[in-house]
C-alpha cells in the first residue's frame, strides 16, 4: 500500500479539520464523538449558542449514517456500508462533512427531497417542519424524514449535496453542512 | 397506577411521571438512536392514566437537547395528553429553554401550534 499517512495529516490541518473517520458507524462511536466534540468546543469556550447548534446537525447527520446502513442491500459490494465523515472548524465557521453510498434509486428520491428543502425560505422551512412532524410517516427506527430539515433550519444554509455516480448501482453521496459563528 | 421513572443516560432524558399527582417530567438530552423503544413506556403509561386523569396534570419539558426522532415521540406524548386536555381541560405544558437558545424556544413554539394544549415558556437562567 503507497500511503503517505504525512500527506494526509497536512492536508487535514490545512483544511482546519479537528476530527475525521472512516468506518462502520455504531451507536456506541457516536456517543464518543459527540462526547468529544463537546470537550473539544468547551475547551475552545465556543458560546452556548453555537455549541447546541454545532451539537444538533452534528447529532442529525451522524445518526443520518447511522440509520442509513439498515437501508444497504444485502448485496451491497463490502466497503460500502462504511462511511466517512469529518469535522472542521476555521475562524467563521464549523464544518461538517459526511460521505457515504447509496444506491441510485434513493439517491433520486433523497436528490428531490433535498432540492425542495432548499428551495423553501426560513419561514416555509418551519411551516414544512410542522407539516413533516405532524403528518409525516415514522420509520420504525424513528427517523421521519425530519434531519435535513432540522439541519437546514439549525445551519441558516442552503444544503450543500453531491451525488457521484460510482456504478450501474450505486452513488457516493456527500453532503458539506457549514455552520456559521 | 403506578409511578414511571427512569433514570438520565447521555443519551435519554430522566422521565418522571407520577400519575397520582398528575405530574409528568421529561428533563436533559434526548438523542438516542431509537426513540420509539425509549419513550414507549412514557406513551403507554399517558394511555392509561387517559382513562382516568386529575384534574390537573402538570407537564414539565426541561430538555437541554433532542433529535428529530425524538421530536416525533414527544409530539406522540403530547397527542396523548391532548386527549386528556379536551376531556377535563386541565393539562399545562410548561416548555423550558434556556435564555439564548433560540431553536429550543421556537421547537417549542412549533408544537404549541400543533398541539391543543395550553403551553407556558420558561426561561431559564443561565
Amino acid at each position: 500500500m503507497d500511503i503517505n499517512i504525512y500527506d494526509f495529516y497536512n492536508k487535514m490541518e490545512q483544511d482546519n479539520i479537528m476530527l475525521s473517520f472512516k468506518g462502520n458507524v455504531t451507536s456506541e462511536l457516536l456517543t464518543s464523538v459527540l462526547q468529544i466534540m463537546e470537550s473539544k468546543m468547551e475547551r475552545l469556550n465556543e458560546s452556548n449558542k453555537i455549541k447546541k447548534k454545532v451539537y444538533n446537525i452534528l447529532v442529525e447527520s451522524l445518526q443520518n449514517l447511522y440509520h442509513h446502513l439498515d437501508k444497504q442491500p444485502d448485496s451491497a459490494p463490502k466497503g460500502h456500508n462504511t462511511v466517512i465523515f469529518m469535522i472542521g472548524k476555521n475562524e467563521d465557521a464549523y464544518s461538517v462533512f459526511t460521505g457515504n453510498y447509496i444506491l441510485n434509486a434513493n439517491a433520486d428520491k433523497l436528490r428531490t427531497k433535498l432540492e425542495k428543502i432548499n428551495s423553501l425560505d426560513t419561514d416555509e422551512l418551519k411551516l414544512y417542519y410542522k407539516e413533516v412532524l405532524n403528518n409525516g410517516m415514522m420509520s420504525d427506527k424513528g427517523g421521519g424524514g425530519l434531519g435535513m430539515i432540522d439541519i437546514a433550519r439549525k445551519s441558516g444554509q442552503k444544503l450543500d449535496f453531491d451525488f457521484q455516480k460510482v456504478d450501474d448501482e450505486f452513488s457516493f453521496y456527500s453532503l458539506n453542512i457549514n455552520i456559521p459563528q | 397506577m403506578e409511578n414511571l421513572v427512569i433514570e438520565g443516560t447521555p443519551k435519554t432524558p430522566t422521565i418522571k411521571f407520577n400519575p397520582e399527582d398528575g405530574k409528568l417530567l421529561i428533563q436533559g438530552r434526548s438523542i438516542p438512536e431509537n426513540s420509539i423503544e425509549f419513550y414507549k413506556p412514557l406513551v403507554d403509561s399517558l394511555e392509561s392514566y387517559a382513562s382516568s386523569p386529575k384534574e390537573i396534570t402538570n407537564v414539565d419539558i426541561v430538555l437541554e437537547y433532542f433529535n428529530t426522532s425524538s421530536s416525533k415521540c414527544i409530539l406522540d406524548v403530547f397527542k396523548k395528553l391532548e386527549k386528556i386536555n379536551s376531556d377535563s381541560d386541565g393539562v399545562t405544558i410548561n416548555w423550558h429553554y434556556e435564555e439564548d437558545d433560540e431553536d429550543m424556544l421556537e421547537a417549542g413554539e412549533d408544537y404549541q401550534a400543533i398541539i391543543n394544549i395550553p403551553f407556558k415558556m420558561v426561561e431559564l437562567e443561565e
